[in-house]
């Protein structure tokens, strides 16, 4: 295979994923425009991102490609962290309302 | 296998095979581009906890400014796209081709950059600013950090396309930036959504 056919390649083989991400993105700007409740709103527009974000790291960034204990590494300890966050996160927003603890 | 052996035959016989497989610079810029997700996570959940629970939040977009970020967006995610031509050219050491690639990312990385800066200059005039309230601090502190990594990126697509050009740097140098600048696709991916999306005017 040529140098010049390669980089090509390339370029078709992730077109779908280029087209799938830019379809999501047009969704998430529709539903932004439904009269949704705000919480609704931001768990579908989160759930479409995650969506988005997983094949950017699965093809974009190559990691369904690399070895599977790389992927096993990196993304359930992110994860980890990330919920993790929300224990004081939910917290700051109880101080924030002056609610005592135990309601 | 004692200290004066691996001294004497140093340590290639005690080394296993990677784990991963991957080169020791990749491995950094995966655990940095994880750190740096935490960080953007951290911004992002306390935005959300902020969004959902302020009694009232001011909806500052209208339909130009929607119209400004899906331009943006766009951009952004086709310079991924010729970030991925520039890391495969590179791979198979087409050097005239990958460069034409990183350049035209850089191009897509400081034309969003423009675009950004132009609503934040719209913000502006309307005296949205950092100090103006809840929604003013949260919008200009995220879309701000990831602002600099856009702009850290472009300048480090330059300075890398540059040398990796004369060939003092690698493809695996060039390989690293895209990981890199695909993580700020990827960020932008969950701003947009949050910061943007639930603010439209209705």
């Amino acid at each position: 295979m040529s140098a010049a056919s390669s980089s090509g390649n390339v370029i078709k083989k992730y077109l779908p994923v280029y087209f799938v991400l830019l379809a999501i993105f047009f969704v998430e700007v529709f539903l932004s425009f439904q009269h949704f409740a705000t919480g609704s709103l931001v768990i579908i527009l989160l759930l479409l991102a995650v969506c988005s974000a997983t094949l950017g790291l699965l093809y974009f960034m190559h990691l369904a490609e690399e070895r599977r204990n790389l992927l096993l590494t990196l993304i359930p300890v992110t994860i980890f962290v990330l919920l993790m966050m929300n224990m004081f996160w939910s917290d700051s927003v109880r101080l924030l309302h002056m609610r005592p603890g135990a309601q | 296998m004692s200290e004066t052996d691996v001294a004497v035959h140093g340590h290639g016989a005690l080394m296993e095979e990677s784990p991963y497989a991957i080169p020791s610079r990749k491995l950094t810029m995966w655990l940095f581009i994880i750190s740096d997700a935490v960080t953007f996570g951290a911004f992002l959940f306390a935005y959300g906890y902020i969004r959902v629970s302020a009694a009232s939040w001011e909806r500052p977009f209208e339909s130009s400014s929607v119209i400004n970020v899906i331009i943006m967006t766009v951009v952004l995610i086709t310079s991924s796209l010729t970030m991925l031509g520039a890391v495969d050219a590179s791979k198979v050491g087409d050097k005239a081709k990958a460069m034409r690639f990183l350049y035209s990312t850089a191009a897509l990385g400081a034309l969003f950059a423009a675009l950004h800066l132009r609503e934040w200059f719209e913000l502006f005039g309307r005296n949205i600013t950092l100090s103006s309230g809840l929604f003013g601090q949260t919008f200009f502190t995220i879309t701000g950090l990831h602002l600099l990594h856009v702009i850290s990126g472009v300048i480090a697509i330059l300075v890398v396309g540059s040398k990796y050009s004369s060939g003092s740097l690698t493809p695996g140098h060039v390989e690293s930036t895209g990981l890199y600048w695909h993580f700020v696709d990827l960020v932008w991916m969950f701003v947009v959504p949050l910061v943007y999306l639930t603010n439209i005017v209705h």
